[in-house]
């Protein structure tokens, strides 16, 4: 009988999480900023049809980096929890802090059992109404969950982009503003080689619309906006 | 229910099947044994109609149960989605939670899919909804829906009926169901132009169930007492737009000052 190697947690912890942070990594960035009318997401995505940016239900928005068959798949049970909960029970118990939950249990679970862990990172975030404040539950891909405020930058290049919002970030921005804000720090942390231009993803949660509050901008919209001086 | 993260794995848009796969139990219909259903509130006289924009849909505001009036101000249509409606006639109980998972199920298909389903696929889903509520149609708790909305496709607008096996029929102009249906076909019949506006189709929909409840006990006319009036909705290219009641008001007591005054000079 073949014993397996033994190999120690630790070590298999370190390896895995090594793995999954080097996919991630590879992958184009994204940013969530606050802004004073809602939330904007921002992400380079050269694709028009496969979406990083989507929506959970009424005031929860889901994006995600990494490997897009494996944030998919989540993509679409959080939409299958979500609609299931407002269905069983009412809109309003459908949170964001539930299915954030849901996604660190799952990975977390994944991170441990499986021998690939995903090479994802996500994040729910949830507009709030005029007297609650929104919420930004930053999901890594071993299951750990950071209550995030204002901004959050994931994929490639992430650390660099979140100082760099860090310095620039004001939270009364308005939407132009913001949206200017994450096409001016994008192109600065793109490799070296690529122009920085690439396909924007954009979307908002928009905390005065009523009932379903997302909303994607089109191509042109963004033009318009990103050239107008910032207010 | 089961964890949509673990359970088994799906591969459909919609969420019936989601439902079915993750919380059956929800879907339950628990199938009496023989005997009467006892008196539940039924819902009346709905009607639509096709103008030149769009589509248009309105609903008297009665429910009865049995001889007695149940409710005055029982709301009968329902926006579907951003481009279409529903309204409801017969047991308002089911008919209400078959609204609830039509809508579910089509804003769950636009979220999981990226797009929204065709009208002619939302309108199919609908029939099988209906379809499935046969057993209990067969104790007598009938739902007849009404579906239209607006095709971005074709641009124009689509009315479709149900009859209870699910059975799914397009109508090109006009239709109305429920207790008082008759009647308000016989008036939308003398009213309605393909040509016509929103504003007239609004009018002529409030005179059709004005109509419904002249004739039917069942129908609620317009309370001008109490200031309760037909819901009405309009689907354009637009969207969906619920008539605001005060716009409904002024539409009532236009018809009930004109058949006032038919009456004085008969």
């Amino acid at each position: 009988m073949s014993v397996p190697f033994y190999v120690p947690p630790e070590q298999l912890t370190k390896e895995k999480a090594e793995f999954a942070r080097k996919g991630i990594a590879r992958g184009r960035p994204l940013i969530v900023l606050e802004y004073s009318g809602g939330i904007l997401f921002v992400a380079e995505n050269p694709s028009t049809h496969l979406h990083k940016v989507a929506e959970l239900y009424d005031r929860i928005a889901f994006c995600a980096v990494g490997r897009f068959s494996e944030f998919e798949n989540l993509r679409q049970a959080g939409v299958r929890l979500a609609d299931i909960r407002g269905y069983a029970y009412g809109r309003e118990d459908v949170t964001s802090r539930s299915i954030a939950n849901a996604y660190s249990q799952t990975l977390g679970q994944i991170f441990v059992q499986e021998f690939k862990p995903y090479e994802v990172e996500l994040c729910v975030a949830e507009v709030g109404t005029d007297d609650t404040p929104n919420a930004m539950y930053h999901v890594v891909f071993d299951g750990n969950v950071f209550d995030r405020k204002g901004f959050l930058a994931m994929g490639g290049q992430s650390d660099e982009l979140n100082s760099e919002l860090q310095r620039a970030y004001d939270e009364n921005m308005e939407l132009d503003a913001a949206l200017q804000l994450a096409m001016r720090v994008l192109p600065r942390v793109a490799p070296a080689g690529e122009t920085g231009n690439s396909r924007l993803e954009v979307a908002v949660l928009e905390r005065d619309r009523p009932r379903r509050s997302f909303r994607r901008l089109s191509q042109e919209d963004v033009e318009s906006r990103a050239g107008e001086p910032a207010t | 229910m089961n964890n949509p993260f673990e359970g088994p794995k799906l591969f459909s848009p919609s969420f019936v099947d989601a439902l079915r796969a993750y919380a059956p139990e929800l879907l339950e219909v628990r199938a009496a044994g023989a005997g009467t259903v006892p008196e539940v509130p039924h819902g009346t006289t709905v009607a639509a109609v096709r103008f030149a924009d769009g589509v248009a849909m309105g609903g008297d505001r009665r429910a009865t149960e049995g001889m007695n009036i149940a409710k005055r101000d029982i709301e009968k249509v329902f926006p579907a989605d951003d481009f279409s409606a529903v309204a409801i006639a017969g047991a308002a109980g089911p008919a209400i939670e078959m609204v609830r998972l039509f809508q579910t199920e089509l804003e769950h298909y636009e979220k999981i899919e990226g797009s929204p389903l065709s009208l002619e696929g939302k309108a199919n889903k609908l029939g099988q909804m209906v379809r499935g509520n046969l057993p209990l149609a067969m104790q007598g708790l009938v739902v007849l829906p009404l579906f239209c909305g607006y095709d971005t496709r074709r641009q124009a607008g689509r009315i479709f009926r149900y009859d209870v096996t699910g059975g799914r029929w397009e109508d090109a102009d006009y239709h109305a169901t429920g207790s008082g249906g008759r009647d308000a076909r016989g008036s939308l019949k003398k009213r309605w132009r393909g040509d016509m506006d929103g504003d007239t189709a609004v009018e002529v929909l409030v005179e059709a169930l004005y109509d419904a409840a002249d004739e039917d006990a069942a129908t609620g006319g317009p309370d001008l007492v109490r200031g309760i009036f037909p819901v009405v909705a309009t689907v354009t290219g637009e969207g969906y737009r619920r008539v605001p009641d005060d716009e409904l008001r002024k539409a009532a007591e236009r018809l009930v000052a004109a058949r006032a005054q038919g009456e004085a000079e008969r």
